[in-house]
């Protein structure tokens, strides 16, 4: 079966010497639903950052079966789309079509064909219209969604977001959630948000301390109290 | 307008006017364009109040301050006068650009004319996180005085130090940040951009007829 997403025993340590990962192993298969869950400092984000190559570690890592190298990196990064927390760091133009565009610009794409995917993409995420919109006006739930459409609009194969639904209110909340199940795509969401994953995903790996402790189906993984509790994660109310 | 000789008040006039009909077309607030063309005006003295003095010709008087005597001259005026005159419209015509046109256009207008796109991508980077900074620096102020900020004045002065690194190093970080948002989205360090302004003939006629306006003065008036 391809594999959409193949790690095996990636280490990763940052500059100043704290360890970001230790000997993590990863398979995501087309079309899973993966979150990735664990405390503050655990790892999610720096483990994300490995899967278009904004990091890397010493081990190989391979995207749709591409190895993670530098004549591949123009290819992974259109096939993985990366959603950064803040969408503040995310949506850095003028506007929020300039935004949209970008990733399509940078890739070459034919001035009609940019401008379909910029519309398609904010149509997607339901913000139709917001084109000519500075990012700073945006209300927050409307940059995350605004960030999402960034990513979108390059047709990733596998998306993946890290905390979506941090800062959210409710209401905004449920109806990101309710954006993400229609997506089709591979997903692969890190976060501690506990009724996110239990309403969006279907296979959760939980992270301490760099390292991968369990992998299984969410249902298993959210009833298995001890483990939350051991790892800091609350568990979902009954 | 620089090139203008300083004696052609005339053409002062007739630029103040189109200036004038043109601020009175874009509807902004009188009041609001005199106050803010008013701030280039501390700029501007500091740098020629000291003409006057230094300009050889007829003495329009003396004045013996402390040791020195120091005299003024008529031509050392009229110079002055002539570069605050300027400078006030300069500031008038930049106030209805900056006030009339989004700086997103501007930055895009700026682009056609051959800026180099680095230097336009810093700009809007500029504009873009300048708020973003303004906030946070707000909210450090709030954290601050709710903490009972007080005390020696040796003492603020560290905190307000240590203010200012923070915030040295979250822009940093922050940077780094969107750099990799950059990276995400196929960024490889070459700057692209869509073609999006149109030079419509409103443009041409607009951008011809303004030039005829500032060389017309100057053919009958020379």
């Amino acid at each position: 079966m391809n594999k959409v997403v193949e790690i095996r025993n990636l280490s990763f340590n940052y500059p100043d010497g704290h360890r970001g990962l230790k000997d993590v192993n990863l398979v995501v298969y087309p079309g899973e639903n993966l979150a990735v869950i664990g405390p503050n400092g655990a790892g999610k984000s720096t483990l994300l950052l490995h899967l278009n190559g904004i990091l890397r570690g010493n081990s190989t890592v391979k995207i749709c079966g591409l190895i993670m190298e530098d004549k591949n990196l123009k290819e992974i990064r259109k096939k993985v789309g990366l959603v950064f927390q803040d969408p503040e760091d995310q949506l850095f133009s003028l506007s929020v079509f300039d935004d949209v565009a970008f990733g399509p610009v940078n890739m070459n794409y034919s001035e009609p064909e940019v401008r379909q995917r910029v519309t398609r993409a904010l149509e997607w995420v339901g913000m139709g219209g917001y084109e000519q919109r500075s990012p700073h006006h945006l209300s927050f739930g409307e940059k995350k969604r605004i960030a999402i459409a960034t990513v979108l609009s390059l047709d990733p194969e596998i998306l993946v977001i890290d905390e979506p639904t941090s800062n959210l209110d409710p209401r905004s909340k449920w109806s990101l959630v309710e954006l993400l199940q229609q997506f089709p795509m591979t997903k692969i969401i890190a976060t501690h948000d506990l009724e996110l994953v239990d309403a969006l995903c279907h296979r959760t790996v939980v992270m301490d301390e760099g390292k991968v402790v369990a992998d299984g189906d969410t249902e298993t993984i959210l009833g298995n109290t001890s483990l939350l509790k051991d790892h800091g994660l609350a568990p979902p109310n009954p | 307008m620089v090139l203008t000789p300083a004696n052609n008040w005339r053409v002062f006039v007739f630029y103040f006017c189109i200036i004038a009909v043109l601020l009175i077309l874009s509807k902004l607030p009188p009041f609001y364009i005199l106050k803010r063309s008013l701030v280039i005006f501390p700029f501007v003295l500091l740098i020629a109040i000291f003409i006057p003095f230094f300009k050889e010709g007829e003495i329009a008087g003396s004045y013996n301050i402390w040791l020195w005597q120091v005299s003024v001259t008529y031509s050392g005026l009229f110079i002055l006068a002539n570069v605050i005159v300027k400078a006030w419209l300069c500031i008038l015509t930049l106030i209805l650009l900056s006030s009339t046109t989004k700086l997103a256009e501007l930055l895009k207008g700026l682009r056609q004319l051959g800026i180099p796109r680095v230097m336009i991508l810093i700009l809007s980077f500029m504009y873009r996180y300048i708020f973003v900074m303004a906030d946070e620096v707000m909210r450090m102020q709030q954290a601050r005085d709710s903490r009972n900020f007080g005390g020696k004045r040796l003492y603020q002065l560290k905190t307000i130090g240590n203010m200012v690194g923070t915030l040295f190093i979250r822009s940093y970080e922050r940077g780094e940040r969107i750099y990799a948002a950059m990276l995400s989205r196929g960024f490889d360090g070459q700057v692209r951009t869509l073609q999006s302004l149109r030079f419509k003939s409103a443009d041409a006629y607009f951008g011809a007829v303004f030039c005829l306006m500032l060389v017309f003065p100057c053919v009958i008036w020379w």
